[in-house]
This record gives structure tokens, sequence and C-alpha cells, in this order.
């Protein structure tokens, strides 16, 4: 049985322990998600969208999917180990997709503010979540967000009602539990900030145990007039760990939102950073920083749609590669044409230190607006030469000159971090990544 | 302290020096003129260790021992400093940044204590008074932006820092102005023992009245074609080359 047929049998059994669930309204929406799933299919090489990055022969070769939801189990010890240290933040701990209570900790959370896991919200929230389920991100143009539309019951709903500043920032750290068998999950999250409030998020995968595991985790963001949202996305995962992620952002008049993408290891990771503007004065920083080595894949995949005029992008991806690795870079820029004032740049630079190191790197600017000022440039090269000898020719011994360029190529992704703990827990992870792994 | 037989280098299969042979001494200043593409950056580039120049016949003896078998960053812990005549920008670092690893592991080459930041901070002080260079400009990611006068002044501040045996000034006075020149040069002069030496790389007698040489050489079509004392150098600023460039032919 292929992947796919495999997947479609599996969702029986799935909408079988649904219960309460299959009454309700979303019920609809993830047949029909399934429907889509089924004529869309694994993208395969020819997908256009997945040209370099072909996770329908990587799925079928490394899982099974046998059975799907193998019990878990994580230790609070195992499950520590992974917060960032020194950072305060309110923490939501998924075990193979699923929100684990005793693991999280909410503290001094303002009033007003609703953390749910999806499946709670679903039910108790049913009226409010049907306004936001999947109503950003299109199932039936993506197999995955679709295969993740089907089978979403966990994940998280967050809920942040206007004039509201979130001062702890919310991480949400999904765990796999690989350890008796494969783990493939479909977290789904909605974050819902309404106007003039701010808050900061944080996605952080790891896995525990020697099997695969897939993650294929959709967000949706709505960030509403003059709202301002941080969004932060860590993988450092291991080389059995597999992710497809899609972030759907929606913004609205005068909001600010600033995506981060830091992956240090993986085994196959696709990310999709989509940003629609809809909005008048609005401004979108996308950052992304790849640092990868083994047999690891990286593609990041962005989108921004300009709709509306006077607003500002602003997207820089950095990546080093080593090894047999394979990045991926796809930016597409769209520009309406009633988005005039629109200044968009664009910018992915990499360094590859091996010769079987690939970097795919692919700007896609749309502009049909004629008023708009927009950049974009990529480069990929080898470590600068000039400057290694330079650095020897002063006493550096070749490792310490090559850590010291490198990190000196991807510090500038890192120095945009507004949360100190994090930038200096990523600044440190990432020099003595250089100085000793590359 | 550094000899130099019979020293053939290629680039890319062109043949740029052609049999180099010089010889210096502790304590002594050696000046090379000669005219542009005569290969005396190539030279230069060669003692510290150049990987793209192939070496393909000669000898280099540096403090007995055979300098062609180090690499570049042990030739700068055995005290070689190459003042680089067009100094490489680097983004994104700083020169503080890295001349605190450099000189650490230079320290632990010659078997010093590292410096801690104190120290560190106090030599830093006391050098950049000696070539009167701006804390500023050591911030900044190294020669971005720096001036062709902050670039050379830059290589100098490195060069005091580092405290080398033997100093290889390439054009080093190209590029400042008249009082940075005499700044520049009064701070090689105070570097200067009886125990070090320097070999300076001109195209100008002006220089050398603020750095008096020793010895002058005149470096044509990667041969040394002449050498004398510092008064070749005045008749060379009179004369230019080609008459030296006949008399070779010839
Ligand atoms: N990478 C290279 N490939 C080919 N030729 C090279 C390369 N580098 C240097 N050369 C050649 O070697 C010759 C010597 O160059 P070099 O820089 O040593 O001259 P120089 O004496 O320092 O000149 P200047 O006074 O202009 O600084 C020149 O003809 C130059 O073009
Ligand atoms: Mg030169």
């Amino acid at each position: 049985m292929s992947l796919q047929e495999n997947l479609i049998k599996n969702f029986e059994a799935f909408e079988a322990q649904l219960n309460g669930h299959a009454s309700q309204p979303e019920h609809t929406t993830r047949k029909n998600a399934l429907e889509a799933f089924k004529t869309l299919g694994f993208p395969g090489p020819k997908n256009e969208e997945y040209k370099y990055t072909n996770l329908q022969k990587s799925l079928e070769k490394a899982f099974d999917f046998g059975k799907i939801g193998a019990e878990a189990s994580i230790t609070k010890e195992q499950a520590s180990k992974y917060f960032i240290p020194k950072l305060d933040t309110h923490k939501i701990v998924f075990v193979n997709g699923k929100f684990d209570e005793k693991l999280s900790s909410i503290e001094g959370l303002e009033e007003q503010v609703v953390i749910k896991d999806l499946s709670t919200a679903f039910t108790e929230d049913s009226e409010k979540i049907n306004k936001l389920f999947s109503k950003q991100a299109d199932y039936k143009k993506d197999a995955f967000v679709a295969l993740n539309t089907a089978y979403s019951l966990d994940g998280s709903f967050i809920h942040v009602p206007k004039n509201t500043v979130v001062k702890k920032p919310i991480a949400l750290y999904f765990v796999n539990d690989a350890s008796e068998g494969q783990s493939f999950n479909n977290p789904r999250n909605i974050f819902h900030i309404e106007r003039n409030s701010e808050v900061t998020f944080l996605e952080d995968f790891n896995t525990e145990g020697a099997h695969e595991s897939l993650t294929n985790i959709v967000s949706e963001i709505i960030v509403e007039e003059n709202a301002a949202v941080e969004y932060y996305k860590l993988q450092n995962n291991k080389d059995t760990a597999y992710h497809v992620g899609t972030t759907q952002v929606h913004q609205e008049r005068s909001s600010r939102f600033s995506a981060y993408t830091f992956t240090l290891n993986g085994a196959m990771i696709r990310n999709n950073m989509n940003i629609v503007v809809d909005g008048e004065g609005c401004e979108s920083n996308m950052y992304g920083l790849y640092l990868i080595n083994g047999n690891t894949h990286v593609d990041n995949h962005t989108e921004v749609d300009h709709i509306k005029p006077n607003c500002v992008s602003n997207e820089l991806y950095k990546g080093i590669l080593d090894d047999s690795s394979h990045g991926v870079f796809n930016g597409k820029v769209f520009v309406r044409q009633e988005a005039q004032k629109t200044n968009a740049f664009q910018s992915n630079k990499n360094i590859l230190l091996s010769d079987t190191s690939v970097m795919n790197s692919k700007p896609q600017l749309e502009i049909w607006a004629d008023d708009v000022k927009c950049s974009h440039g990529c480069t990929t090269g080898q470590l600068d030469e000039d400057g290694m000898f330079y650095l020897r020719a002063r006493g550096l011994s070749v490792e310490s000159a090559r850590a010291l360029m490198l990190y000196a190529f991807a510090v500038d992704v890192v120095s945009s971090i507004k949360l100190e703990p994090l930038k200096e827990f990523l600044q440190n992870l990432i020099s003595e990544r250089l100085q000793n792994d590359f | 302290m550094l000899k130099i037989e019979d020293l053939h280098a290629s680039i890319e299969d062109k043949e740029i020096l052609k049999g180099i042979n010089l010889e210096v001494k502790p304590g002594e200043v050696h000046a090379i003129m000669g005219p542009n593409g005569s290969g005396k950056s190539t030279l230069a580039s060669v003692l510290a260790g150049r990987e793209d120049y192939e070496v393909t016949k000669g000898k280099v003896t540096y403090k007995e021992q055979d300098l062609l078998d180090l690499a570049p960053e042990e030739r700068a812990r055995e005290g070689i400093f190459l003042a680089f005549q067009y100094p490489v920008e680097i983004p994104g670092v700083s020169t503080t940044n890295f001349l605190k690893t450099a000189i650490n592991q230079i320290r632990e080459h010659r078997g010093l204590e590292p410096f801690d930041a104190v120290s560190f901070l106090k030599e830093m002080k006391e050098k950049m008074k000696l070539v009167d260079i701006d804390q500023s400009l050591l911030s900044r990611a190294l020669n971005e932006g720096f001036s062709g006068g902050e670039k050379k002044r830059n290589e100098v501040f490195q060069m005091a820092m580092l405290e080398p045996t033997l100093s290889i000034l390439d054009e080093t006075d190209s590029g400042l102005d008249i009082d940075a020149l005499r700044i520049v040069a009064d701070g090689v002069n105070k570097l200067k023992t009886k125990d070090n030496a320097t070999i300076v790389v001109t195209h100008y007698q002006r220089l050398l009245e603020y750095i008096v040489p020793d010895y002058v050489h005149v470096l044509y079509n990667g041969r040394i074609v002449k050498s004398g004392t510092k008064e070749l150098a005045l008749e060379l600023e009179e004369k230019g080359y080609d008459w030296i460039k006949e008399k070779t032919i010839a």
C-alpha cells in the first residue's frame, strides 16, 4: 500500500476516535480537506513548488505509517531539557502533536487571553473557532495543508483580545516521542491577535528516540489592525526528524509581523512562510538562518502578498551548508496593482563549505503596481579566500578563522532577535557549532 | 634571520619570481623598490604563506627553519607579519574581534599566558596611541568603508600589537597624507629593536627619509637586479627605472 493510500485509510480510524467532534461543523472541513488531499496527492518531482524537495520519495522511503499515534510518554526531565534557558515564557508542550498539560506551565497570563488546546477549543469555543479554522491556509492548494486539515484535532488556539500586551512570550514546544516507533503528527495552531495587541510566539521542535518522526504543522495567524506579532521558529532536531510546516499570516492595517526561522538540524525540512498583507501601513519581516551539514535538506519557501498600498516587507535569509546538505530558497513577492508605494526587499545569501553541498535559490517577484521600490539579491559562494588568508596571516588557526568568518556572516540574522535570552542562546549555539561541526 | 635563495614562484603556471636572493639580519631594514608588476607583492605573499602561489624552486630559511614548510598562521606565530598592500574587507569581523584571538593563539605558541580582557585592553590602548588610531575604527567591520589611510594605519596598529620579528610592509605609505606618513613611520621606528627586522616595499623615497633603510634593492621582472644603500633610492627617484631596465636587458 502506498503511503498516500495508507494515510487515506487511516482517516477512517481517525474519524472513529473523534467522538463528539464528528458532529461539529469543522468535520465537514476535514472531510473536504481529505478529498483535496486525495486529489492533490503527495507532491512529486513534477510539482513546481516542490521541485527540489521530493517529499514523496523521501517520506515513502522513511515511513511506513503502519500505526499512527502510538503511545507516547515524555517525562518532565525530557521535555524541560528543550526549554530555552533563561527565557521566561508560558510553556505549552505537545507530545506527538497532543497537548500535554502536565508538562506545560502557564503562569501570570494576562486576563482575557485564551490559551487552549485545539480539541478543547473546538468544543468550548466552536463558534469562534469556526470563523477562524482553515480560513487562511488553503488546503486546496497544498497537499500537506490538506493532510493537516483533515487530521487536525490537536494544536493550540491562542486568542489575544484587543489592547492587550502579552508580556511573556508564548512558547510552544513540540516534542516527538519516536522511541517505540515512528511518530507522525499534524498539529494545528490558530493565533488570533486582535487590534492594538502585542505578543511573541516561539515554536520549537524536538524528537526523543531513534525512530523517524514527521511533523506536519500548520499555524494560522491573524494579526489585526495595529497589532504586533513576533514569531520564532526553531528547528534543531534529530537527523531522523522530518518536518513540513506552513505558517499562514494575515495582516491587517498598520500591523507589524516578524518571523524568524532558525534551522540547525533535521532530516528533511520544508518551511512555508506565507504572509498576506491585507491592509495599509503594514510592516512585515522575515528572517531565516540555516546551518546544515550531513544529509540535511532544508527548503524555505516564503511568500509575501502585498494587496494594499504603503507597506514595507523585508526579507533576509542566510545559509551555511556543509557535507552533502541541500538548501532551497524560494522567495515570492507579489505586489498587486492596488499596492502602490510598496517597499519590498529580499535577500538570500549562502556559503557552501563543501563540493557536495547544493543550494537552489530562486527569487520570484511579480509586480503589477508601478510606484514601488523592490529589490532582491541572491548569492551563493564559497568562504572568502582572501579573508581567510588575512586572518591566518595574523596568527589565527584555520578553524578559528573559519568560525570567525562564518559567524560574522550569520550574525546579522541573529542580531535582529529581540528576545535577549534567545539571542544569547542562539549566538552560543551557533558559534559552538561553527567551531566544532564545520 | 631570513635567507632567500634562488626563489622561483608561479601563479597559474605563470612564473612571477625568477630567482630571488636576499638575506636579512636582525636589526636591519631593507627597502624593496621596483616598477609595477615586477613581483614585490608576490614576494611578500610568498613569504607570508599565501597558497595561491606555487614555489617551483629555491629555499627560504627563517630562524633556522624551512619557512616554506610552515602554514601562514605558523609563520605569523613565529613572528612574520605582512602589512598588506590591499588590506581585505571582512564584513562582520572587527579588528578588536579577531586580534584578541590572534594574540592569544600567538602567545600560546610562544608559551605565554593568554591575555585576559583587562591586559588586552591595556595593550590596545598603548598601541593605539603609538599609531594614533581611534577606538571606533577598531570596532568597525575590518576595512569596510575605511579610507585608504585608515586601512594602512590599521595594518601598522596590528603590527604593533603582534610585535613581529620580521615585518614586511607592502606599500604601507601609499594613500597616507604627510602627517599620517610621519605617524606611521614613527610607529614603525619605535617598534624597531636590534632583534627584529623590517622589509619595506615602496615606490617613494619619501618614506625612506623616515624609515631609513640599511639596504635598498630593485626588483625587476622577478629578480633583484640591483642592490645598494639608501643613496640608491635617491638615484631611482631622480632617474626612474629605465636605466636599470636597459642594463638588465643588455
Ligand atoms: N592571480 C594572478 N594571476 C595572474 N597573474 C598574477 C596574479 N597575481 C599577480 N599576478 C601578476 O604577477 C605580476 C607581479 O605582481 P605583483 O603584485 O607582485 O607586483 P608588484 O611588484 O607588487 O606591483 P605594484 O608595484 O603594482 O604593487 C603582475 O604581472 C601581476 O599581474
Ligand atoms: Mg604590489
